[in-house]
């Protein structure tokens, strides 16, 4: 079985597919820069915000479903912050504690706004990146981010990274598989020795898939020097932004940036 | 159901969008960048044209890497991060640079980690990881001599220390950001993370051990100079004594968790339990609580780095009697 079906772009048509990566990946970064700059409890910014994330899943055509599964995997790191919800340094004149029943903690008011806040903020955030990968190649994501001046030898990398990420993930679950198929486990009784000695198979794994990698590599870098490689990094120059494009970037930016500064103002 | 097999963090480190506060988001990205910006320089002039192949395949190495598994006990089973790895077989330039596309793949593609806060987890995994990983590796092996047992101990001290300073780091940009308290953040990231980077030290030694045994040219310490290294060595100290030194300042109080159950008076009913659950954190002695957990810090650091120096004279004396 082979692991490309990992990949999160889920092939379609649509306007948002359509869309110029470059412009889907200025409006995902600025919709998180906003959802990151609106102040704590927020609700109708924060609502908003969601009606304009659903509204581009709608038109994605990808399935509120998927979108929403892929975003509930990044909740189990809001475990970290629920602790502020017991403590709120700043704030604490206008919080008002309210115990637990049946426990003896104490939850403070301002420290549950400010837990809510963040859920908010984080699963607004997750959603937009989601949509983005979802609807956007991964090839397209490369080239609109070295059309928008990250460093050329690191989107290369990254591109590299990439290509190869399948085919060393298809060797490191055959070396997973064999190991299974070499370790029986009688029934009744534990299987395989020590903890020690199962990290250690583990680190072997590890090396000699570390050595593998390495001398494709090797081989990778013969091949594009037989074919003229010299260490630049050549690209076709990106196409020019279509006037939907345009439209569609300038609009979304407007609304976002209109959002922030309604919402920060008090009006 | 395949994607979750590569898609659990190997360790709870990712930080999502929405948790780090705008200074602290900026500060990160600043910091980042200006080391993706020395790695980038410096790998050009040591690896040349072979530059983007090699970080790229052996990016693509750390990722699946990292689906590699051990069952540890009860259904838990323990993970790899690699920056630790890639430090020692690759150098800490070009382990910063393949750790950075790791964490930004992760992100850009699974939504592990947020796009904003990809400064903060490329300086928590691909910065300070491998730095730290490298200049603990470096002088637990000036310390030893080049001999194969001390490459393994060295391996395994900066696998764990990195790990742990890596969680240090999160855990006081969740403090600086108001996520998260820090008197809960630190030893509860610290804590986990003591158990994590064993099984990174052990995945780390067992990877080590196969490849100075079948590929001992690939090991990356060989071919620095000396005065280099000891930069390195000092470097890593450095970090893990500033994380242990600001810790404390990353809350606006020492510890806010105490100073609201003051403030709102149910200190009595509160503290009992947690109390219990969340140790103190401050060295005995000192009464300024501030000055009292920058101590702890670095003491906690200084007995790390004690305890590695100890098993490497202990190993010494060992391979001299053998000999």
């Amino acid at each position: 079985m082979h692991l490309h079906a990992l990949d999160t772009y889920l092939p379609g048509e649509s306007p948002v597919h359509r869309l110029d990566p470059r412009v889907k990946l200025v409006l995902t970064v600025l919709f998180i820069l906003t959802a990151a700059l609106m102040p704590d409890r927020a609700w109708l910014a924060f609502g908003l915000l969601e009606g304009l994330v659903l509204a581009a899943v709608g038109l994605s055509r990808v399935g509120l479903g998927v979108v929403q599964k892929r975003s509930a995997l990044a909740l189990p790191f809001l475990l970290a912050a629920l602790t502020v919800a017991f403590a709120q340094p700043g704030d604490i004149g206008h919080g008002q504690a309210v115990p637990l029943p049946g426990t003896p903690w104490a939850v403070s008011e301002a420290g549950l706004w400010r837990f809510l806040s963040i859920v908010a903020r984080s699963y607004l955030s997750v959603q937009a990146a989601v949509l983005l990968a979802a609807t956007t190649q991964f090839p397209d994501l490369l080239w609109g981010m070295r059309a928008l001046k990250v460093p050329r030898i690191l989107v290369a990398v990254g591109g590299f990274l990439y290509r190869y990420l399948f085919v060393l993930a298809d060797e490191a679950r055959r070396m997973m598989q064999a190991r299974e198929a070499r370790s029986a486990v009688p029934t009744g009784r534990r299987g395989g020795g020590t903890v020690l000695w199962r990290a250690r198979v583990t680190g072997a794994m590890a090396g000699t898939l570390f050595l593998r990698a390495y001398e494709r590599s090797e081989r990778i870098w013969n091949a594009m020097v037989a074919r003229g490689y010299d260490g630049e990094v050549r690209v076709l120059s990106a196409p020019a932004l279509r006037p939907s494009d345009w439209r569609v970037g300038i609009v979304g930016g407007l609304v976002l940036i209109l959002l922030l500064i309604a919402t920060r103002t008090g009006l | 159901m395949l994607r979750s097999e590569i898609l659990p963090s190997p360790t709870p480190m990712h930080i999502p969008d929405g948790f780090l506060s705008m200074g602290v988001i900026i500060v990160c990205w600043v910091l980042s960048i200006i080391a993706i910006g020395s790695a980038l320089a410096r790998t050009r002039k040591s690896l040349g044209e072979r530059q983007v192949p090699v970080m790229g395949v052996l990016a693509a190495f750390i990722f699946a890497a990292q689906m590699l598994n051990f069952t540890i006990a009860g259904g838990t089973s323990g993970h790899f991060l690699g920056a630790a790895l890639a430090a020692i077989l690759l150098g800490p330039w070009a382990a910063m640079l393949t750790m950075t596309t790791v964490v930004a793949l992760q992100a850009l593609l699974f939504q592990d980690g947020g796009l904003l806060a990809l400064g903060g987890n490329i300086l928590n995994m691909a910065v300070i990881g491998p730095v730290v990983a490298y200049g603990f590796y470096r002088g637990v092996r000036t310390l030893l001599g080049s001999r194969r047992g001390s490459t393994l101990v060295a391996g395994f001290v900066a696998a764990w220390v990195s790990i742990v300073i890596a969680a240090v780091a999160c855990a006081m940009e969740l403090g600086f950001s108001g996520t998260s308290p820090i008197g809960i953040a630190l030893p509860a990231m610290a804590g986990i993370h003591a158990l994590i980077g064993i099984g990174e030290g052990l995945i780390t030694v067992g990877a080590l051990a196969l490849v100075t045994a079948t590929r001992p040219d690939l090991v990356e310490v060989e071919r620095a100079p000396v005065p280099a290294g000891m930069r390195w060595v000092w470097g890593g100290l450095a970090i893990a004594l500033v994380l242990a030194l600001f810790s404390p300042l990353a809350s606006p109080h020492p510890d806010g968790l105490e100073r609201v159950a003051e403030d709102l008076g149910f200190i009595e009913r509160a503290q009992e339990p947690l109390y219990q659950v969340i140790p103190d954190y401050v060295f005995p002695g000192i009464s300024n609580e501030a000055l009292a957990t920058i101590a702890a810090g670095i003491v906690g650091t200084l007995i790390v780095y004690g305890i590695a120096v100890g098993l490497a004279a202990l190993l010494r004396r060992r391979e001299r009697a053998a000999a």
